[in-house]
């Protein structure tokens, strides 16, 4: 048997993403934000974790998916990064999988610019493609700095 | 006692809690170079240190028991119980001494004659002496000679080693020299009172700290709500409990500046001679305490600073005996709690600085354009010497002069909430002021409410608050052009609208005429500008906590914090916010952003003015940086003294001068009622009235279509609102009308 490796899941716009467990420091379902003004788009705002301010990454603008609509509120998956622990906000919590290394794939090249720069893999599940998200480079302001603009949600 | 001495036996009395250990350790695995070693370093350093501080009889103890410890490092000697025994009779010994330099600063009367007797023989490599009961110092003597291991063969790793020297007979009595009457049974009162503690622990109490703070504040709230008296009692005793263990934790953080200071005097002494100068540092306040993250960030501006007074600020002895000052050259340095704040202050009595080469500096370098310097006063100008890329050494050398120095300084201090001032007498000296927060971690701060959202503004920026009810408001607020001010006595503040700064949810459309106006005063970098919030909630203690990369580039904001609801609020960076939304000088906030580079000729220069008309139809403007005040004078006020019109102002004598008279194109068509219109300017503690006809208006314009109209006090022209205005030039209209005002100023200053 090959390596294998978990991944905490989630979807996203119909997309079905995960992280490595344990660069996973919990999973809580939607805080009260405190928006911050002035600050880049994909920073929706600041939670407080138990006392730890945590900047919750608004994944969707972050993967330049379209905005979340309807009544459901995100859920925050706490990622830890160099920088300490930053939230990413998704959709839905999926399961932890556990993935052989021989059915994960280099991301094909069609993929846009914006999610190839994030998407370090795609893992052939028996009914779905999961894709492997690099969570260091998802706290990262994209290259090409977004504008500071209002954020307010 | 002395610092020194009771460090030395701090230090000492750890040292030889170790020993023990180490002897212990020693007995069991003879062979081991490494506590050997430690026991070495550990007796060689006592024997040094007791030797410098004068405890001769000390100094003899440790010195026999090194050498015998060198010995037995080398492998001339090994390890015997009997040696053991006579180590830690050296080190009963020394303890005994060490207890009597802490009762009565000598090392007291017992003789350890015997001690040092057997030590040497031991180191001989003969046995113990059979007897010498003399004296009150060894208890037990040993009893029987005992042999010790012949020496020579065992030190020959000859493989025939003989096996005779295998077990030393009969051992001494362990207890050579009595436990040399342990002081009363306990340890010394100076070792007990202090112990060395990580920091990494001390700054894991001050988060622990931070969060009860947070906690209590939560739980203050919910008994706002609360009868109960038995449950308000015991919160209000946790809530002064977590206030008091909030300052002594803060207090283990602490350090007095001297401990960065004390390079400071090397620092100098090194540069001076460097530079063939003769400099003295005073340090005054070494004890002023502050926390240790900010000893830290100070570290390297105060060097840098300290460089800079010795380098660029005293002068070398021939031109100081030139100008009859002492050659050497004092640098003092200053430092004293005030209002929660720490000041440091260095002073220097050197050449100061000369405004005017600080002036060419700038303009060579395109810091400043022709017109900003002409407009500049002079403590504007020492402040130039703050900008990026700036540097006045003519030379670069090792020491200073590559520009990359006090800019740097001032960013660093300005990092950790400080300010930093600077006050220039040419010929007399330099004083630099620096005040910063005691600590970073946790910091009073007032509560705002903007657009839905609540914001802490650190109380060290607050001036003062200003509520002005509905019609009032309407009235005294002066929004022309989009440039709001408010008159706070007289001076003219500019406001910013923190929701339209922050480009928050559009606060209430057009907002409601009835409601009151509230402005928080701030000051930053030396001016004073209003902020105005949707409302004031409180003050209140907040722990600061930093914000994530991401944010980093948010500039208007310094951190969060979380209130007592649970929710976090962002803490307002006043000087990045002045700088965000334009209210600080612009001079400064143009330099940094083009980071010093050569300036354009059609710079883009918005400038606020003033816009009165001297006479009639004449329509002119000053920068409003200029103005000081605008003051109402009734014309009966109006004295004579001589020729010159003046009027009694705050104490002074306030000389005017009638702008109108001064300007041949504006003539004698005057427009001046009563009571007069009066634009007050000052410089260097000198103020003037300029007499105005009307003042009409602010505005903040791009100064362009410039014509030069040069002298008669008019600097230009430029248009505002599609017409033609001139821009009087101040000083040369002042110099015009009082050839003294500046030129007595200057030695006055001095």
């Amino acid at each position: 048997m090959s390596e294998t490796t978990q991944y905490a899941t989630f979807y996203l716009d119909g997309l079905f993403l995960g992280v490595e467990v344990q660069q996973v420091q919990e999973v809580i379902r939607f805080q009260p934000m405190t928006p911050v003004p002035l600050a880049p788009a994909i920073v929706q705002g600041l939670i407080n974790l138990r006392g730890q301010i945590v900047t919750a990454i608004d994944l969707r603008r972050r993967l330049s998916l379209p905005p979340r609509t309807g009544e459901r509120r995100p859920m925050n998956v706490v990622v830890r990064s160099e920088d300490g622990a930053v939230s990413l906000l998704v959709d839905e919590i999926g399961d932890v999988v556990e993935v052989h290394e021989e059915d994960c794939e280099r991301p094909p090249e069609t993929l846009p610019p914006s999610a190839r720069e994030l998407i370090t893999g795609v893992c052939k599940l028996r009914d779905r493609l999961l894709l492997i998200l690099d969570t260091e480079r998802a706290v990262n302001l994209p290259a090409a700095v977004v504008p500071a603009t209002g954020t307010g949600f | 006692m002395d610092e020194i001495t009771k460090e030395f036996l701090v230090e000492s009395y750890e040292n030889l809690d170790r020993l023990d250990q180490d002897l212990v350790a020693l007995e069991k695995d003879p062979a081991s170079r490494e506590t050997l070693s430690s026991i070495f370093r550990t007796i060689h350093t006592l024997k040094g240190t007791s030797g410098f501080l004068g405890f001769g009889k000390l100094e003899a103890v440790s010195h026999v028991g090194e050498n015998l410890l060198s010995k037995l490092r080398d492998g001339v000697l090994f390890v015997s119980p009997e040696i053991t025994s006579a180590l830690l009779a050296t080190v009963d010994a020394v303890r005994y001494m060490l207890g009597r330099i802490e009762a009565t600063g000598q090392p007291g009367d017992r003789d350890f004659s015997n001690l040092i007797a057997l030590l040497s023989r031991l180191n001989d490599g003969e046995a113990p002496a059979p007897e010498a009961p003399a004296g009150t110092a060894p208890a037990a003597a040993p009893e029987t000679p005992v042999g010790v291991a012949p020496v020579p063969a065992v030190a020959a790793v000859a493989p025939a080693a003989p096996a005779a020297a295998a077990p030393a007979p009969a051992p001494v009595d362990a207890t050579l020299p009595a436990p040399a009457e342990p002081t009363e049974g306990r340890q010394p009162a100076v070792s007990d009172s202090t112990i060395r503690v990580d920091v990494g622990l001390l700054d894991r109490l001050m988060t622990l700290v931070g969060e009860l703070v947070l906690a209590r504040n939560q739980m203050l709230q919910f008994t706002a709500q609360r009868t109960d008296s038995a449950f308000l009692a015991t919160s209000q005793r946790l809530n002064l409990i977590t206030t008091e263990l909030q300052g002594s934790v803060m207090k283990t953080r602490m350090q007095p500046i001297g401990n960065v200071w004390n390079k400071l005097p090397r620092v100098v002494r090194d540069l001076a001679t460097l530079c063939g100068k003769q400099v003295r540092i005073e340090l005054e306040g070494q004890e002023t305490e502050l926390d240790k993250t900010i000893i830290e960030a100070i570290k390297d501006p105060l060097t840098h600073i300290v460089r800079n007074s010795v380098d660029h600020g005293i002068e070398s002895p021939e031109t100081r005996t030139a100008r009859g000052k002492p050659a050497e050259g004092c640098l003092k340095m200053r430092a004293y709690h005030e209002g929660g704040q720490v000041n440091i202050e260095i002073i220097d009595d050197g050449g100061g600085i000369n405004a005017e080469r600080v002036l060419q500096k700038a303009l060579q370098r395109g810091l400043i354009t022709g017109e900003q310097a002409a407009r500049m006063s002079e403590h504007e100008i020492t402040q130039l010497i703050f900008l990026p890329g700036f540097s006045t050494a003519e030379k670069v050398t090792n020491v200073s002069g590559r520009g990359v120095g006090m800019d740097v300084v001032k960013t660093n201090i300005e990092k950790i909430g400080g300010t930093v001032d600077l006050q220039s007498a040419p010929g007399a000296g330099t004083t630099l002021k620096i005040r910063i927060p005691l600590t970073l971690a946790i910091i009073p701060a007032l509560i705002v409410t903007s657009g839905g959202d609540r914001f802490a503004i650190p109380q060290v920026s607050l001036l003062e608050l200003v509520r002005l009810e509905g019609e009032q408001a309407r009235r005294e607020i002066e929004s022309i052009h989009g440039a709001p001010v408010y008159r706070l006595r007289g001076q003219l503040l500019p406001l910013v609208y923190l929701d339209r700064e922050l480009r928050l949810a559009p606060a209430a459309p057009l907002a409601p005429e009835a409601a009151a106006v509230n402005i928080v005063v701030l000051h930053t970098d030396g001016h004073a500008f209003g902020l105005v919030v949707d409302a004031i909630n409180d003050t209140e203690e907040i722990v600061v906590k930093p914000l994530g990369k991401q944010l980093k580039g948010v500039t208007q904001f310094a951190g969060a914090t979380i209130m007592g609801d649970g929710r976090v609020a962002l803490i307002l960076d006043v000087p990045g916010f002045a700088q965000g939304s334009g209210v600080l000088a612009e001079t400064r906030s143009r330099a940094l952003r083009e980071g010093g580079g050569p300036v354009r000729k059609t710079v883009d220069s918005r400038q606020t003015l003033l816009l009165f008309e001297a006479g009639q139809g004449s329509r002119m403007a000053m920068p409003l940086a200029l103005v000081a005040r605008l003051e109402e004078i009734p014309r009966q006020a109006v004295e004579f003294s001589g020729v010159q019109e003046v009027v009694r102002y705050r104490g002074q004598i306030l000389p005017l001068i009638r702008v109108a008279k001064h300007l041949p194109a504006v003539g004698e068509t005057r427009l001046e009622g009563d009571p007069l219109q009066v634009v007050v300017y000052s410089e260097n503690g000198r103020s003037v009235g300029l007499v105005v006809g009307r003042i009409s208006d602010i505005v903040k314009v791009p100064i362009t279509a410039k014509r030069h109209a040069p002298g008669n006090g008019i600097f230009g022209s430029v248009t505002i609102q599609d017409r033609v205005v001139d821009l009087l030039d101040v000083p040369s209209l002042i110099r015009a009308a009082d050839p003294t005002f500046f030129g007595a100023a200057t030695p006055a200053a001095a």
